[in-house]
């Protein structure tokens, strides 16, 4: 059992993981194979306090003491994704957590974004990593791979989305180039990767069409923790009743900040408004990218 | 099924919270564990003592009583200039009625005390 993200080992997979060579087992193991995370003392603790449960003391016979402990559970994950952060600051590398609900058109729509904003002719000639998280298969990296840019999958196995201990391999793994864009695509799920932070500059959430208007009313977290809510598949709007200024009025009921567009990675329309978002973003990240470098830190 | 492995993964982590401190200070066995859970946190208690229950067994937390402390959820009000005290992510401002609010409390996940053997 993976002590941050709770999956069973092994179960997490990472694909494309050119560093450490496909299919060694090397790369499969890696974000577990470190003992940092599996301490001894789990085990030792285990051999040591097993032999007196609880519940086979006579109730009265031993004093109880209080201990304080005033800790947040979700503080190593927080500490994975502050060591993500300063490596990808430094870096210059912009990283955009992706997020949506399943079959909501994500990597139709990165896999437009890359092929349109990496062309060096009429585009930004810019280069894009990405990380795809998906319970099973590799289907999203094959995709994404086909616009040419690096992609690396994570099977989270039965964990619902990523954390930031999964990404920090997945990073070291894909190995960006300084002053790239890396997307991190994330389990479709509108729920849990909302308190997982992975050390990205800003969450998106990508909400389509088909979906229903009230979707961040439902999933309030969610478009809480995202600056940027791209409304996907505008093409199906004459199809469906899905009321666009009613969405905006509800994300704002939780995210009186979020900015919104309104995109079809079909059709093409809205996308100039989100490249413009996304270059914009990125001059953001490169400005404040700190003169020198520092080393990656992550043990 | 969803939240239930979300849970899962948070019970891991107050495993661990739990048997390092019980490394540090040396216990043998936890009885109770106070947890508070903020109103905004989007943790489901149920799913997380089921969760707890599962992966404590054979551990330090075998058998611990999980006492779950709800902490309420507070938010910034521009209109008020001031914080209140709200119960969900999108509640109006209790004094203006105002939507625009912004959270600045009751996300967290806090292991507060351990009574221990």
């Amino acid at each position: 059992m993976c002590s941050v993200c709770g999956c069973g080992e092994g179960e997490v997979r990472i694909e494309g993981d050119t560093a450490h060579g496909r299919g060694d087992g090397h790369g499969g193991a890696a974000p577990h194979a470190h003992t940092h995370h599996h301490p001894s003392i789990r085990h030792d603790g285990l051999h040591h306090w097993g032999e007196g449960p609880a519940g086979a003391h006579a109730p009265g016979l031993e004093q109880t003491r209080m201990v304080r402990i005033e800790q947040d559970i979700l503080a190593e994950n927080a500490a994975h994704a502050s060591a993500n952060r300063r490596y990808l600051e430094h870096r210059g590398l912009l990283a955009l957590n992706v997020v949506s609900s399943p079959g909501s058109g994500k990597t139709t729509l990165l896999a437009r974004t890359i092929t349109d904003l990496s062309r060096t002719s009429d585009g930004d000639g810019l280069r894009f990593a990405v990380i795809e998280g998906d319970q099973q298969t590799t289907h999203d990296a094959e995709r994404i791979r086909a616009t040419g840019a690096a992609a690396i999958q994570i099977n989270t196995g039965k964990g619902c989305h990523l954390d930031a201990h999964m990404v920090g391999h997945a990073l070291e793994s894909l190995a960006p180039a300084d002053g790239d864009v890396v997307l991190i695509e994330n389990v479709g799920n509108l729920v849990c990767p909302a308190a997982f932070d992975l050390g990205e500059a800003h969450k998106v959430v990508v909400l389509s069409v088909t979906e229903g208007d009230d979707k961040p009313l439902k999933y309030p977290d969610m478009f809480h923790v995202s600056d940027l809510m791209l409304l996907a598949k505008t093409d199906l709007l004459p199809y469906v009743d899905f009321d666009v200024e009613r969405c905006l009025a509800n994300a704002r009921r939780v995210n009186p900040r979020i900015k919104m567009l309104a995109v079809s990675a079909k059709t093409g329309e809205g996308l100039p408004g989100w490249y413009a978002w996304l270059r914009a973003t990125r001059a953001q990240v490169l400005a404040g990218r700190e003169p020198t470098p520092a080393p990656a830190e992550r043990s | 099924m969803r939240l239930v492995v979300h849970e899962m993964a948070l019970s891991a982590s107050l495993l661990r919270v739990i048997e390092d401190s019980a490394a540090r200070e040396g216990f043998r066995a936890v009885r109770t564990v106070w947890l508070e859970i903020g109103a905004l946190a989007a943790v489901e208690p149920e799913a997380l003592r089921f969760g707890f229950e599962v992966l404590s067994r054979g551990t330090v937390a075998d058998g611990a009583t999980l006492r779950i402390v709800d902490v309420g959820a507070s938010a910034w009000c521009e209109a008020c200039a001031r914080t209140v005290t709200v119960s969900a992510r999108f509640d109006a401002c209790p004094l203006c009625g105002t939507d625009a609010l912004r959270p600045t409390g009751g996300r967290e996940i806090r292991v507060r005390e351990l009574e221990v053997t």
